[in-house]
């Protein structure tokens, strides 16, 4: 589903110099899979996540989603990929003077779908996430738990087949993340849609992640898989973070 | 000078309504003239301030840092100045250089940068992470301007325009010294010219009212399309 070959970024730093946020690294992310990215900050991941829809571009390797080979991708073309990958933001990212179901309408809009289909499919999404009592409000009326709902049901209206979320529930309190986290969960198990989750807290990823990428200094130290809420790990670190969580 | 009534002035005043109501629509004319330019040229000028910034959608040091420069140039001329400098373009566009649609052109001239430089800090106030989001989702260039930002900065414009509004309706009084008519020009001719005090003050009390109620429209319009 998502094929990452030898991507590698580097940003300047505003002091000069270079910083390398990821080192030619590889991944495999299988369709239909929760797939965590974790790691403690500055380790890369919301840096990784952000190649999968190419909101950083490569400085090189490939980015391939959906057998499509993103980096290869005309800017019209790559926008028209984009709509089949939703993502989901810590800050949830909405616009303030829209309501709830205008928010979700908007890929809809852009993606240029009939009125009567975008009405049909808002109401879908409202539902599937909880919130049709909400349709009318604006973001300002809503609780964080309630505007990451907004968020996610944003993410999934135009049917996209991948879903990346970057630390969705990091700026929520713990019962709203366990709800935030069923939700996706939910959409995942549903619809079939696969979903990359970076996240630092090991807790999300023994609850909901088939497998997760463990980062340090911008590569991948192991790959955790989970069964049964159990988190097999071999490296010291991924070692540390169990202990912590 | 001889001893005024009040009445007195008040029929002085009323012997000039039709000057006065002259004298209103030709500051309207300007500054619809001189708002219209603002809005339609300075609107997309501060838009692309805005976008080639740094860290922005078409980021491009050089072009931003020219239309800055242009900005500040033409901002940086003394009104009074700018209008003698625009004598010779004015009389090119308009054919004439008196009348309130000749006193428009140096009024769009200063406008536009001016409403440029308001839109670009309105913008500024749009969250980053909201574009991204846009941009995430597949939205061109042209459906994020104006989708999300000025979607989401129209208060904030709304709140531009009133102080571009205000602050040209005092420069139209300028403008209408030099030949432009208008209500400055009018108290300036009978108010200070023939020491007829009465119509200065009724003029400056007119320009007051308008003041206030330009603000207070601009707060109104502004909050109700405030959803933040």
């Amino acid at each position: 589903m998502i094929h990452l070959k030898n991507v590698h970024k580097r940003f300047q730093k505003p002091e000069g110099g270079w910083f390398d946020a990821v080192r030619d690294t590889s991944l495999h992310i299988r369709a239909g899979e929760i797939f965590g990215l974790i790691g403690f900050s500055g380790a890369g991941k919301s840096t990784l996540l952000r190649l999968i829809n190419l909101l950083e571009r490569p400085d090189s390797g490939s980015v391939t989603v959906d057998g499509q080979q993103l980096t290869a991708l005309s800017a019209s073309a790559l926008r028209r990929a984009r709509q089949n990958i939703g993502m989901v933001f810590q800050q949830f990212n909405l616009m303030a003077n829209r309501t709830v179901a205008d928010n979700i309408a908007f890929p809809l809009e852009i993606a240029g779908w009939q009125q009567a289909d975008i009405d049909a499919r808002v109401a879908e999404c409202l539902d599937i996430v909880g919130l049709t009592d909400r349709a009318q409000h604006y973001p300002a009326q809503l609780s964080g738990g309630q505007k990451q709902r907004v968020g996610i049901a944003r993410a999934l209206a135009p049917r996209p087949h991948v879903i990346l979320a970057d630390e969705p529930t990091s700026a929520l309190d713990p019962k709203t993340t366990q709800s935030i986290l069923d939700c996706l969960q939910d959409i995942n198990t549903r619809f079939g849609v696969t979903v990359v989750i970076v996240t630092h807290e090991m807790h999300v990823i023994r609850s909901i992640c088939h497998r997760a990428a463990l980062l340090d200094a911008g590569e991948v130290v192991e790959i955790l898989t989970v069964q049964d809420k159990q988190v097999s790990a071999q490296s010291a670190l991924a070692k540390s973070l169990l202990e912590v969580a | 000078m001889e001893e005024l009534t009040l009445a007195q002035a008040l029929a002085n005043l009323s012997d000039l309504a039709p000057e006065i109501w002259q004298a209103s629509l030709e500051t309207g004319l300007m500054l619809a003239i001189g708002l219209t330019a603002a809005i339609l040229l300075g609107g997309p000028l501060g838009v692309l301030l805005y976008l080639t910034q740094p860290g922005q959608l078409f980021a491009h040091r050089t072009v931003n840092g020219v239309l800055g420069w242009l900005v500040n140039l033409v901002r940086s001329f003394p009104f009074i100045i700018l209008m003698v400098s625009l004598v010779p373009l004015t009389r090119v566009l308009v054919g004439s250089t008196i009348g309130p649609i000749a006193a428009a052109v140096p009024l769009s001239f200063a406008a536009i940068p001016y409403f440029a430089r308001l839109v670009e800090q309105t913008l500024r106030e749009i969250p980053r992470g909201v574009v991204e989001a846009a941009e995430a989702m597949g939205a061109s260039p042209a459906q994020i301007i104006v989708k999300v930002l000025i979607n989401e900065a129209r208060a904030g414009l709304i709140s531009s325009l009133t102080i571009l509004t205000i602050s040209f309706l005092s420069y139209s009084a300028v403008a209408g010294v030099v030949g432009g008519g208008g209500i400055g020009d009018l108290a300036i001719r009978y108010g200070y010219y023939r020491f007829q005090s009465e119509v200065m003050i009724a003029m400056v009390l007119l320009l007051v009212v308008i003041v206030q109620l330009i603000q207070f429209a601009g707060n109104r319009l502004a909050a109700r399309l405030d959803k933040r």
